[in-house]
């Protein structure tokens, strides 16, 4: 039998101004070792965390977005983004980095694994997850 | 310790990692790797370059588990394994091949 | 001559950029920086507390906004970009500085 157990991780802050997207995703690159399924969810200033074009060569501070693209290697399946947080923020998926996916055996492959959803979606999406970690 | 390449002094933390990635030479592999009791390959350069282009793309050291993978897919399946990889790297190919590139040591590596 | 107001919160999640705005006085400077470069973006759903927002002039800092990704293109029109050089003139040039978080 198998115990993978679905894993969600709920990402509600913006980038760099707080810790808390980075601790996220340190989170789930350690965490890819325990073989579940991870999926992302990115609601409210926490869709930040993807925007494209970060730049942080005048600041003092590591520049992670690029980070996000590797996560399809660490076996995340699906990186969810709210629709409504997006349109408030007057952004698209255009604005968003790609994620790619590809299962190394059978060489499956997804383009791109970051999604849009709307809160109906995302409600069912949390309640079906076996643990959901927020920050 | 600082490590002295190419007549240069070089800052490393307690572990030995380079204090500053953008000091990074191909020497630093050579140096660390004779302090190690270890020649140098071109297999072995092929891991160092391949955790430099990793980085310089994702800014993050890969996990030993996607370094495996990612090997496998870009010189061949009977490099992408373990076995390969600690028989290049005895120390661990992610401390080890890391720290010789220059880079972190990989996040959840103990 | 009036204060300089730094507002570093995104106004999505506080409401310092609002406050700082109903609470400075005509002439203000609003200076917006860390998290707080996110209310200088165009085509958002709080745009208005900036361009609604009359006698005061907006500054956001150019290496935060660049470390978020916003390209130039993206701000609202009259927000002005300041290094931080500019930011010390700023502190300069006003009576003293307001941090609202």
């Amino acid at each position: 039998m198998s115990d993978v157990k679905k894993f969600m991780y709920l990402n509600r802050r913006a980038p760099y101004g707080t810790i808390y997207a980075w601790e996220s995703l340190e989170v789930v690159l350690i965490g890819a070792a325990f073989d579940q399924e991870v999926s992302l969810m990115f609601i409210d200033d926490g869709v930040y965390q993807l925007v494209k074009g970060s730049d942080t060569s005048e600041s003092d501070m590591k520049n992670f977005t690029p980070t996000y693209r590797t996560l399809g290697d660490y076996g995340v399946r699906h990186m969810y983004v709210d629709k409504e947080s997006l349109e408030a923020r007057g952004l698209t998926t255009d604005d968003l980095i790609e994620v790619e996916w590809e299962d190394w055996e059978t060489e499956e492959s997804v383009d791109n694994i970051v999604e849009a959803v709307d809160a109906g979606q995302i409600a069912e999406l949390l309640a079906e997850s076996d643990v959901v970690f927020s920050f | 310790m600082p490590i002295e390449v190419d007549g240069k002094v070089l800052e490393t933390d307690e572990e030995g990692y380079l204090a500053n990635i953008n000091d990074w030479v191909p020497g630093v592999a050579d140096v660390m790797a004779k302090e190690d009791g270890l020649e140098l390959t071109d297999e072995h350069w092929d891991i160092i370059n391949f955790l430099r282009e990793y980085y310089e793309e994702y800014q993050i050291a890969p996990a030993v588990r996607v370094l495996t993978k990612a090997v496998g897919k870009k010189l061949g399946k009977d490099k992408g394994n373990s076995k390969y990889l600690y028989g290049l790297f005895p120390y661990g190919p992610g401390k080890q091949a890391c720290r010789y590139a220059g880079l972190p040591k990989p996040t959840g590596c103990v | 001559m009036a204060d300089l107001y730094t507002v570093n919160k995104s106004p999505f999640e506080k409401n310092s950029l609002a406050d700082a705005i109903k609470f400075s006085t005509d002439g203000a400077a609003i200076l917006l920086i860390e998290d707080g470069v996110y209310g200088a973006t165009k085509g958002t759903a709080v745009e208005s507390l900036v361009t609604g927002a009359s006698g005061k002039k907006f500054y956001a800092l150019k290496a935060d906004v660049k470390a978020r990704g916003i390209a130039e293109d993206r701000l609202i029109d009259g927000v002005e970009l300041v290094d931080y050089a500019g930011f010390v003139d700023l502190v300069e040039a006003t009576d003293k500085v307001q941090a609202w978080l």
